[in-house]
């Protein structure tokens, strides 16, 4: 069965680029290139959910006429209102572009330089990140982790510096001969920095407002196994010396949600790829999925592309859903805030809606823009009918406004059979409003056991009430026909004897 | 063999479950058994684990019925009680046992008793009870075991009239011939395989000629 479903996904897979082919063309209709996982971890085909609207790429915009020219291996981009700042590094440079209510996209300014008070011009050397705050008390402002220049500038719109943080001095927090070199910045709504700052495994370097060095945070657990853990305790300290150091891994990218929270990833296989860090750097990600959030569950090696999902970016969306971006196979893994997996697409290649170099994810609204540091381009993503069903049932449903959220649920189902959270918010519906039964149904077909239980106990009570004239039945024939039968046979054994 | 013997004998797996030394003793010594009702245990205990399986509610039961096999649960009840069998009569003989192999079946079918009340019993209560009530399942399921591998030691005991200490180790010796069975009937399937491959090529090779 297994190995039914295999190839079924297989030809699914191997016909997606066809279909999806004249999809684009006719730019309506499904391209079965998404998918999810249903509650026995195998993938199955999903109406699509996001749809490319848009494919951007430098030499297509315009600033006063003129062109501004391809991209150069950009790094980052940022959304500011109906904004998108990308970090162009390969030509140090930011191009900021204007998304337009008619689905068009133009230039609005290409910044080389910043502007020191007293007007002096400096120039970037190749920026990884650029941030542009959304928060009250920095609204608009921009932050440029101008990487080779070793610093971050916070900007203001004219690109006049407001502050330049450079090399914390402290030296019993960082190496004196190491570089510093930040690569991506979020600046939560108090102003303070968090920096992810290439060769750094201690976690994410904070700045205060005036940039000043506070410290690291959150940096992820070391994971040492126990068999290693025993050599450890075995081997000389000269042994020791000389093994792999077990350090942390690194960060290798940081979004800051609505709620203030640090969306981080990371490439390595042994923590949790992606993480969400409280003020205190701890993890508080809800994970009450089926599987952790990790992207693929199931993996090939066709084409020299093996091994789990590797994930460089993440943005979180206004119902504190998120989507992170794998750069294994260029694919986007969408997770509800309750850690389920909504939906995954996109695919290695070099077509729109794939991705060969994926390395910066952004949103603006539920719209999405991913970055291509290998195509140089952006592509943009807009919801489908489908994808807005489920962002509308999600909505309600975290709100606790559940008979809307179910009325989308049933949408979403009319659409997508295979969609596993609808049945469990349709049921949660129907627990609410006290229809036990259909409750339980629906939370059987997706196996949510703890949920059945919660409706079953209330259908029992109910049962019980209702049918207590059983027990009370039960506990009489209980009583009295013990003595009876005793007496009879305590009879018949008289009259036996007799 | 009359009816009123063959239900006797079926009867009796409700003695050993309660009195197993005695029980087992019995069983094989007084005649108490017959294979007929240890084959009917063993049916049953197939019968009881199909059941358990497909009927569980699915708060206890993570069986995924898009892959779910009757033969294979059949082979799983049926394949480790041959094996056994056969491991520890071969293993007994040596270690001068005084069971023959009828009887080491008997009493590992007459063992499956308490198991086939408990997993039965637990099909309706499944459906009784949350799982977050399911500590009394598992509790239940736990004993169900247990009782189980007591009775195939007191089984094994009296049948080979050994002392307790003698049948631990040879119990532990029974695992450890199954593995090494388990393991040469994989080699000698891999390697008659890869025999039949080899000729099947050789014999395409000629008629392509």
């Amino acid at each position: 069965m297994k190995k039914c479903i295999c190839i079924a996904l297989a030809l699914v897979l191997a016909l997606a680029p066809a279909l999806s082919f004249t999809a684009f063309a006719s730019g309506t209709g499904p391209t079965n290139y998404t998918y999810t996982y249903n509650e026995w971890g195998v993938p199955v085909p999903s109406p699509d959910a996001y749809r490319v609207t848009a494919f951007i790429m430098g030499a297509d915009l315009y600033l006063e006429g003129e062109s501004v020219g391809h991209f150069f291996r950009p790094q980052d981009l940022a959304v500011y209102s109906n904004y998108v700042f990308v970090a162009d590094t390969g030509n140090s440079r930011i191009v900021v572009i204007r998304a337009n209510e008619d689905g068009t996209h133009e230039a609005v300014d290409v910044a080389y330089h910043a502007y020191y008070p007293d007007g002096t011009p400096t120039t970037f050397n190749r920026p990884y990140g650029v941030f542009v705050s959304s928060w009250p008390a920095t609204r608009g402002e921009i932050w440029i982790a101008d990487t080779y220049n070793q610093r971050i500038l916070h900007v203001d719109r004219s690109w006049n510096i407001l502050n330049e943080v450079l090399k914390p001095t402290d030296l019993t927090l960082l190496e004196e001969e190491m570089e510093f070199l930040p690569q991506k910045i979020v600046v939560d709504f108090s102003g303070r920095i968090f920096a992810q700052v290439m060769r750094v495994n201690r976690g994410l370097m904070e700045f205060s407002f005036d940039g000043e060095f506070v410290g690291y945070m959150g940096a992820p657990p070391v994971v040492v196994n126990i068999v290693e853990q025993f050599w450890r305790l075995v081997s000389t300290r000269a042994q020791r010396d000389r093994r792999i150091l077990f350090v942390p891994v690194e960060y290798n990218n940081v979004h800051i949600d609505r709620e203030g929270f640090l969306l981080v990833t990371t490439s390595s296989e042994e923590v949790d790829p992606v993480r969400r860090l409280n003020i205190l750097g701890e993890d508080v990600m809800i994970r009450n999925g089926w599987w952790y959030p990790v992207g693929d569950l199931w993996f090939g090696d066709a084409a020299h592309i093996r091994g789990p999902s590797t994930f460089v970016a993440v943005t979180s969306l206004p119902n504190n859903s998120f989507v992170v971006f794998d750069s294994t196979r260029g694919r986007l893994f969408s997770y509800c805030s309750q850690g389920h997996l909504l939906y995954a697409w996109g695919g290695p290649g070099f077509r729109e809606g794939f991705f060969q170099t994926p390395v910066a994810l952004d949103s603006m609204g539920y719209t999405l823009f991913a970055l291509d540091a290998a195509t140089m381009a952006i592509t943009r993503f807009d919801l489908t009918e489908y994808g807005e069903l489920i962002n509308l049932g999600l909505h309600y449903y975290h709100r606790g406004m559940y008979d809307e959220s179910a009325a989308a649920w049933q949408e979403v189902l009319r659409l997508n059979g295979n969609f596993g959270m609808a049945y469990i918010g349709i049921a949660r519906a129907y627990l609410r409003l006290g229809y036990y039964r259909q409750a339980m149904r629906y939370f059987r077909i997706q196996r949510d056991a703890l949920n059945y239980g919660r409706a079953f106990s209330f259908y029992r009570r109910e049962w019980v009430e209702r049918n207590f004239w059983i027990f009370a039945l039960a506990v009489g024939v209980l009583i009295v026909v013990p003595p009876v039968v005793k007496k009879a046979i305590a009879i018949r054994k008289e009259l036996k004897e007799a | 063999m009359s009816r009123a013997e063959y239900f006797r004998s079926l009867r009796y797996c409700l003695y050993t479950m309660r009195r197993p030394l005695t029980g087992f003793w019995d069983l094989i010594h007084e005649k108490k058994g017959t294979m007929a009702a240890a084959h009917t245990l063993i049916g049953v205990a197939i019968i009881v684990q199909i059941m358990s399986l497909v009927l569980t509610n699915f708060q206890f039961n993570w069986i995924n019925m898009e892959t779910f096999s009757a033969w294979i649960v059949l082979a799983q009840v049926l394949i480790p009680v041959i094996l056994w069998v056969v491991a520890n009569w071969c293993l007994t003989t040596l270690f001068d046992g005084k069971g023959k192999m009828s009887h080491i079946y008997m009493g590992l079918a007459y063992a499956h008793a308490p198991m086939i009340l408990i997993n039965a019993l637990l099909i309706p209560v499944s459906h009784m009870i949350t799982f977050e009530e399911g500590a009394f399942y598992w509790t239940f399921a736990t004993v169900g075991t247990l009782w189980f591998v007591l009775l195939v030691l007191c089984a094994m005991k009296e049948i080979h009239d050994y002392s307790f200490g003698k049948t631990i180790i040879t119990s532990l010796l029974t695992i450890f011939a199954i593995g090494v069975m388990l393991f040469i009937f994989m080699m000698f399937f891999a390697v008659v395989s890869d025999g039949v491959v080899y000729f099947y090529s050789l014999y395409q090779e000629v008629a392509y000629r």
